[in-house]
């Protein structure tokens, strides 16, 4: 008896903290397929689903052009990010110099930086190098957040390979080059992916740079714009269609994270384990 | 083997990256804080010296948003340290479909803040919102109350964003240090005769403390340099502006690129101070590895 009371309370906390997750966006999606008066009444589903707010969100906004602006931006990041930090990390992780400890710690810095100190010199340089309202200029602004952290990730993956790896290729005469892109690159796959996946979530997320670095709907990303959805009067209330726009970049996140979600974890938890 | 001078070849790339959009930014903000730059003339500045600085030690709003930001920092992450434990203990006990309770917990973390705000700021709704409904049909409250709005609860509105946001990356975190927890020492409790409770603050606790604190301390930073939520929930409302928040509106709206600049440094100064005093207090050995 006391067994079975048990593992009810179990999955009723289980349950709880489902919900408790999983409810406001399951509210988003019941609210996207809402419009009009509908939008107002407080239902678990709507009574006529429909996609008008779907719809709406392609036709009266430059979203698709928002998304096409993310999509780009974030996955050249990666691109630059793991190109840089596979070559930083294997100078990091598997030669001692001096001042390497010195090192790390200044990029853990960098990484915990607050945007804002950064906001008005970053202007001026965006600006000067003609980079103001172009997307080029938000990949630039967003390695000083994501090249940090995949160099510490990949660095401290790279630390758990054995050194015989190394010895092996030196005696065959191996070039450290070789050494990085022949024999250390293919067994970082993993690592990169998990990495490149973590970075482009967050240069897929950010706002602050987003926000002060473009000017006009057209080059603005995702997140600027579903910040910036209006209706078309003062007192209309586009509710239905943020909420649209909100479900539609949140599926493939939410997708990619169930995929990934073992080596998400992972990635996520390198740090704090070791720490 | 790869000699020390190699290693700097292999580094310089990233590194010249780094000192040009992280470096050379911070130096001229450094230097803008010290000058009455305007936005719209970055180059027509005169040197001003730490006026910036000391105006701004003067300047009530400038203290509101640090109080902002350190209440909204101590109490989201204190909720988020308690609650993600309570999740964390949970999902370690045995259980079928913990992989799927765990995928599900990436959710709220993997969504665009903005997307979150803007969820939350429809469902905290005056009118329509669905919380107000929920509290009114519980008979919790009499009328339904302005979330967003009103400056006493729009700071509990933000908080209470934030702890849903977060809370699955402390889960996470914690249930990641209570996995590595060995068995054989819950198993010697149990035959200590050790109740539930003191096996959690004498075993668990302690062992899972370094992790719990590194999560603490990732948290912590986040919740200090906190932009996005605010300006989407809550626009530049005085109630609820966080020091970033109060430093792009100077930057920015109001132009004044000298002024912002210094209370941009200020926001970077107070970010460090409370690092350091973590890291210290806490004993704290970072070794590399990863964070969101």
């Amino acid at each position: 008896m006391r067994r079975v009371a048990g593992r009810l309370g179990f999955a009723a906390l289980v349950a709880l903290i489902l919900f408790y997750t999983l409810f406001p966006f399951y509210w988003a999606v019941v609210s996207s397929l809402k419009s009009g008066a509908d939008l107002f009444l407080v239902e678990a589903w709507p009574r006529a689903p429909a996609w008008g707010n779907y719809a709406a969100v392609f036709q009266e906004q430059p979203f698709g052009r928002n998304i096409l602006n993310s999509v780009f931006v974030a996955g050249t990041v990666v691109l630059v990010s793991l190109a840089l930090a596979a070559s930083a990390a294997f100078a990091l992780a598997r030669v001692s110099f001096r001042g390497r400890g010195l090192l790390l710690g200044t990029l853990l810095c960098v990484s915990m930086f607050p945007q804002v100190a950064v906001l008005s010199g970053l202007f001026e340089l965006i600006r000067a190098l003609g980079l103001y309202n172009n997307l080029l200029g938000l990949v630039l602004s967003y390695l000083i957040f994501t090249l940090p952290f995949t160099i510490w990730v990949l660095t401290a993956f790279l630390r758990e390979l054995p050194l015989e790896l190394e010895e092996a290729a030196a005696m065959d005469g191996a070039t450290p080059f070789v050494t990085l892109t022949r024999i250390f690159l293919p067994l970082m796959a993993p690592a990169m992916v998990t990495t490149g996946l973590l970075a482009f979530i967050a240069a897929w997320n950010e706002f602050l740079f987003a926000l002060t670095l473009t000017l006009t709907n057209e080059m603005r990303t995702v997140p600027v714009a579903i910040a910036m959805i209006t209706g078309s009067s003062r007192y209309e209330l586009p509710w239905g269609l943020i909420m649209a726009a909100s479900v539609i970049v949140t599926v493939p996140l939410v997708l990619l994270v169930l995929v990934f979600q073992r080596r998400l974890v992972a990635g996520l938890t390198a740090g704090a384990v070791k720490g | 083997m790869v000699t020390p001078r190699t290693a700097w070849l292999f580094l310089a790339p990233a590194l010249l990256v780094l000192a040009l959009v992280a470096g050379w930014p911070l130096g001229r903000t450094i230097f803008f804080s010290l000058t009455d730059a305007r936005l719209d003339a970055l180059e027509e500045w005169r040197f001003l010296g730490l006026s910036n600085y000391a105006f701004l030690l003067t300047d009530p709003d400038w203290w509101g948003a640090v109080w902002v930001t350190l209440i909204f920092a101590v109490v989201s992450v204190s909720i988020e340290t308690m609650l993600g434990l309570v999740i964390a203990l949970t999902l370690n006990a045995r259980m079928q479909g913990r992989g799927l309770v765990r995928a599900a917990m990436l959710v709220p973390w993997a969504i665009p803040t903005v997307v979150s705000a803007q969820m939350w700021a429809w469902m905290l709704h005056d009118q329509h919102g669905v919380v107000n409904a929920a509290l009114l049909g519980m008979g919790v409250i009499a009328q339904p109350l302005a979330w967003t709005a009103e400056p006493g609860l729009a700071l509990a509105a933000v908080i209470a964003v934030d702890v849903w946001k977060s809370t699955p990356f402390m889960a996470l975190l914690t249930l990641a240090a209570l996995q590595l927890v060995p068995n054989e020492l819950y198993e010697a409790a149990k035959v200590d005769g050790l109740g539930p409770v003191g096996t959690f603050f004498r075993i668990t606790l302690p062992l899972i403390w370094p992790a719990l604190l590194v999560a603490i301390l990732f948290r912590t930073m986040d919740a200090l340099r906190v932009f996005d939520l605010m300006y989407v929930l809550t626009g530049n409302s005085r109630a609820t502006a966080s020091m970033s928040v109060h430093a792009r509106q100077l930057l920015v709206d109001f132009q004044d690129v000298g002024y912002g600049s210094a209370a941009a440094t200020m926001v970077a100064l107070v970010v460090a101070l409370v690092a350091v005093a973590l890291v210290t207090l806490g004993r704290l050995r970072l070794s590399p590895a990863g964070r969101a």
